[in-house]
């Protein structure tokens, strides 16, 4: 199936008519501001961009219509009581720049998120401004930074990451002016803590780490790497991606880190949208109270205020115009409240138990793992160099045959350090039935693989495309419609 | 338990076949002592009816009010398709269409939009979004330094007219990569930057110009001359801009002899509920010859295997997944959902509703401006020509009055004064095509009673 452009359905002077106001306006704009020749947007009745973008739709796959295992981004149910009461029209219909007097009861969710928050990862404070988790995660480095300036330890400006790293972890790194040391990890995915040793230093900003790890195990010697970091005056950063193979069973505060991001879109359940909107709330430690952005809610007596640069003179500043994704954070406190204190580690207990068990059924079927010795978090890695070396397919081809199987396919190709690697992650809200019926389309495509390999090279076969040419679309750059 | 559909048979089968005996046993390498205690601070879990209950009460306590704030955030009419089809689960639920084959959907609309952006800026390119306005600016500015291959200085050049929390954005987050920022003054009389303040800089290495078009005040701008000087003098320039304005206004790609370089701003007009505050998304445009300088996720127009078009990321070595720390920007997760409103309503509105919700907007802004500074003590601080928004100045504290406003149940503006000392008790207000005439009375008769009663008092 595929669907026509937008603009192939326009016809001059079509307009659905009852969406704007058909007064005759005088529009007193100076002759030489004013536009000369209408924008190119679509004229469409109102059926016609429903149906258009409805048919759209129809061409995704999604956790609502098919299981999701992407490794490192949570793809788990999003339940829609979050969605339908996060849009309430008083939150909808009302200005960020409003008085605080007249914003208490979301203020008051959003208090209570915060204090939830810190609750669950062991922190002190809370600032739930950054709407993303890179934005998170600049802000965290940006306040490690602030941290060392404010003490006139200045030269400290290097960033010490793993190469299992995720990407936005140097890229922010870089984007706070600092400078990325990568330190390798070893054959067991601990990280390696005589390179450790050997790379801290007296320019040592901080060290930003996932425990369990991108490569899905968990850091046993945390309190190991705590000490060395700390000791060579450097901060820990937690990365809140994988928060959710942890939850209610450790606290990132517990093990010594000083600042964190949470990826609410992953852990809390809120939708990733088909790119964003994200949140990226980051807590802190003491030592980086005063550091936090803002603005944060703040509590007085029975009253909510935003505190703003005048309640926290050293924050780093502020990260949007306004206060974050607020209706992200409400979609978090919902779902927050709904599990309550009960099911916080129901979340990684299960999500953990799906990964495991998934594990061991493919392990079983012949698939080969990455870290075979070690417990998976919440999610794990198979390598298919096997199947790469003896039937010349790749684990790309896997990825799109899966896709006609019904599955969207896991990551593929990160982390980088594993050959031919596909992350899994199932997360807790997929029942055992979905995760056989993923182990049989594995084990049907590795047989197609050995008995027809140009099946999978093909593949996808059943979707709205065919593999798309990727070399043609960065060389041959069509980047917007043109009228022919 | 609430999500999760593992029945006692299933969690007994996996435990089998994974041969442990219980799920406790998952989590035997973390070390004991750093197992976490009860979490007493979270409250006990919450029905679905139960948290619909609080938070419909909590919404009521709130309430709703007759808002007359913009500053960056505007009210506007949100057909009722826009969002019934922005949160059919196959776009609220699905992720980053990395597999494109899979993602079609999200692809061919994200094509769609950056076509409308292009056309609606008249610049070539447009990325997928970027957070917000602010941190749109922030990376124009970081954008500019990377494609401004000769200028060696990295000083950007920020009117004081910009929105004050835009400027504040920019630092915080480009700050860090020592960019120098300078303030530019604006004419105490219209309200614009003035072209005699760039003369200052003539002969200096400047990376770029920022100009903000209705500016922080509502105020246009001369963007012909100030884009034309900036260049002259050797500057990119970078327009931040208002996209519902732009149906009216010249576009950003027209300014001047020969254009701006890039384009941004904030996109929450075209769709997207005021919200208290976001989800919001930045946008950002540019000519094809800075594409590879651009942060975001690009969206192509390519073929598949059988020769048929689709749609796919592309140019993906500039992201932080492939180039890690030198890649043009650290953002992966961007604002996805309000791109895909944004396009259904630039579809439903089209050229023509769009124009008549821009010419609305300036009629009713206009009309808000001879109601209020007919009431004493309350003026107009700038006589330049406007968009939707105005500064009044009153004579006496901002503050009080708007709290009177509000128990009023009118949301009255915004108080710039900490922001702008100098000018007295700055009031930014702002109407939109959503605000009648007879809201715009109402507006006045209270603010009238507010000023008198504080006049008594």
């Amino acid at each position: 199936m595929r669907e026509k452009l937008i603009f192939e359905h326009s016809a001059r002077g079509r307009s659905a008519e009852a969406q704007y106001p058909l007064e005759a306006a005088r529009a007193s704009v100076p002759e030489a501001l004013r536009r000369r020749t209408a924008p190119r947007l679509p004229e469409v009745s109102e059926l016609q961009a429903v149906r258009h973008f409805t048919r759209l739709s129809q061409l995704n796959f999604s956790i609502d219509t098919h299981f999701y295992p992407l490794g490192s981004c949570t793809m788990k149910y999003n339940p829609r009581a979050c969605n339908q009461y996060a849009m309430l029209p008083e939150f909808l219909g009302r200005h960020p720049l409003a008085p605080d007097s007249t914003g208490q009861g979301i203020l008051q969710c959003l208090h209570e998120l915060q204090e939830m928050l810190k609750e669950v990862t062991g922190m002190r404070g809370v600032s739930l401004t950054p709407m993303a988790g890179a934005q998170g995660e600049f802000a965290g480095v940006a306040m490690i930074r602030a941290y060392h300036d404010a003490r006139n330890d200045r030269a400290r400006n290097e960033i010490i990451v793993p190469d299992a790293a995720h990407g936005t972890n140097p890229a922010t790194a870089t984007m706070c002016g600092c400078t990325v040391k990568e330190i390798p990890s070893l054959p067991n995915g601990d990280i390696d803590l005589g390179a450790l040793e050997a790379a801290v230093g007296p320019q040592t900003a901080g060290i930003m780490l996932t425990n369990p790890s991108t490569l899905g195990v968990f850091e046993r010697r945390i309190h190991e790497v705590a000490r060395i970091v700390h000791e060579a005056g450097g901060l820990l950063y937690y990365d809140g991606a994988n928060l959710n193979a942890i939850l209610g069973k450790v606290r990132p505060g517990d093990m010594g880190f000083d600042v964190i991001h949470m990826n609410l879109h992953k852990t809390f359940s809120t939708p990733h949208g088909g790119g964003g909107p994200g949140s990226g709330a980051v807590g802190v430690g003491e030592r980086l109270l005063p550091f936090m952005p803002v603005p944060v809610v703040g509590r007085e007596g029975d009253r909510y205020r935003w505190f703003d640069e005048r309640d926290l003179p050293q924050s780093i500043g502020r990260l949007s115009a306004f206060m974050g994704n607020t209706g992200v954070l409400l979609r978090a406190y919902i779902y927050m409240r709904m599990l309550g204190r009960e099911g916080m580690h129901r979340v990684s207990e299960f999500a953990t138990l799906n990964a495991n068990y998934l594990m061991a059924r493919l392990t079983d079927a012949g698939f080969e793992l990455a870290y075979p010795e070690r417990r998976a978090g919440h999610e794990f890695i198979v390598t298919l160099r096997r199947e790469a070396r003896e039937y010349g397919t790749t684990a790309m081809d896997f990825a799109k045959r899966l896709l006609d199987y019904g599955f969207h396919a896991p990551t593929t190709y990160f982390p980088l350090l594993v050959p031919e690697c596909l992350l899994i992650e199932p997360t807790e809200t997929e029942s055992k039935q979905e995760l056989d019926a993923f182990v049989d389309a594995m084990v049907a495509i590795r047989e197609e693989a050995r008995t027809d390999p140009a099946k999978l090279k093909g593949a996808p076969y059943t979707l709205p495309v065919r593999r798309l040419d990727d070399v043609r679309a960065a060389k041959q750059l069509d980047l917007a419609w043109k009228s022919a | 338990m609430p999500f999760i559909p593992h029945t006692d048979d299933d969690v007994r089968g996996m435990l089998a076949a994974i041969g442990i005996p219980g799920i406790d046993s998952l989590f035997d390498e973390i070390p004991a002592e750093l197992r976490a205690r009860a979490l007493d601070g979270i409250p006990l879990a919450a029905s679905e009816m139960q948290i619909g209950r609080l938070m419909s009460e909590r919404a009521a306590r709130d309430g709703k009010r007759l808002n007359f704030i913009g500053a960056g955030a505007y009210e506007h009419h949100v057909p009722s398709a826009v969002w019934a089809i922005v949160t059919r689960g196959e776009y609220y639920s699905a992720y980053t269409p990395y597999q494109a084959e899979a993602s079609q959907g999200t692809l061919q609309l994200l094509y769609e939009y950056q076509s409308m952006m292009t056309s609606l800026t008249g610049m070539d390119a447009s990325n997928a979004s970027l957070y917000d306005g602010a941190t749109a600016v922030a990376e124009a500015c970081l954008m500019a330094v990377r494609a401004h291959r000769r200028s060696k200085s990295q000083r950007i050049l920020l009117p004081a007219a910009l929105h004050p929390r835009y400027r504040d954005t920019v630092r915080a987050v480009a700050g860090n990569q020592k960019l120098a920022f300078e303030l530019l003054p604006y004419d105490a009389s219209g309200g614009q930057t003035t072209l005699a303040s760039l003369e200052q800089y003539r002969g200096q290495d400047v990376t770029a110009l920022v100009i903000q078009q209705p500016n922080f005040f509502g105020t246009l701008e001369d963007v012909d001359a100030l884009t034309d000087r900036a260049h002259e003098m050797g500057m990119l320039v970078i327009a931040v801009v208002n996209p519902t304005s732009l149906a009216i206004l010249k576009p950003p790609g027209e300014w001047g002899a020969k254009g701006v370089d890039i384009v941004c701003g904030e996109g929450q007009p075209l769709g997207v509920p005021l919200s208290s505050g976001g989800p919001y998304f930045g946008f950002m445009t540019t000519r094809m010859e800075h594409v590879r300088q651009m942060p975001g996720r690009i969206v192509g127009r390519t073929v598949d295997l059988d020769d048929k078009p689709g749609f796919t990321l592309t140019l993906q070595a500039r992201e932080q997944h492939i180039r890690r720390s030198k890649a043009t920007s650290n953002i992966c997760t961007n604002q996805g959902l309000l791109v895909t409103a944004a396009t259904i309503y630039m579809s439903l509105l089209g050229p023509k509703g769009l124009s008549q919700v821009a010419a609305t907007c300036l009629e009713r802004s206009g009309q808000l401006v001879d109601a209020l500074t007919r009431v004493p003590g309350v003026r107009l601080a700038f006589g330049g020509p406007r968009f939707h928004e105005a500064l009044l100045l009153l004579d006496r504290p901002v503050r009080g009055v708007l709290e009177a406003l509000a128990a009023r149940g009118v949301v009255g503006g915004l108080d710039v004064t900490a922001d702008y000392p100098s000018l007295g008790h700055g009031l930014l207000v702002c109407a939109t095509e959503t605000r009648t005439p007879e809201d715009v009375e109402t507006y006045r008769s209270a603010l009238a009673d507010v000023m008198k009663n504080a006049a008594a008092a």
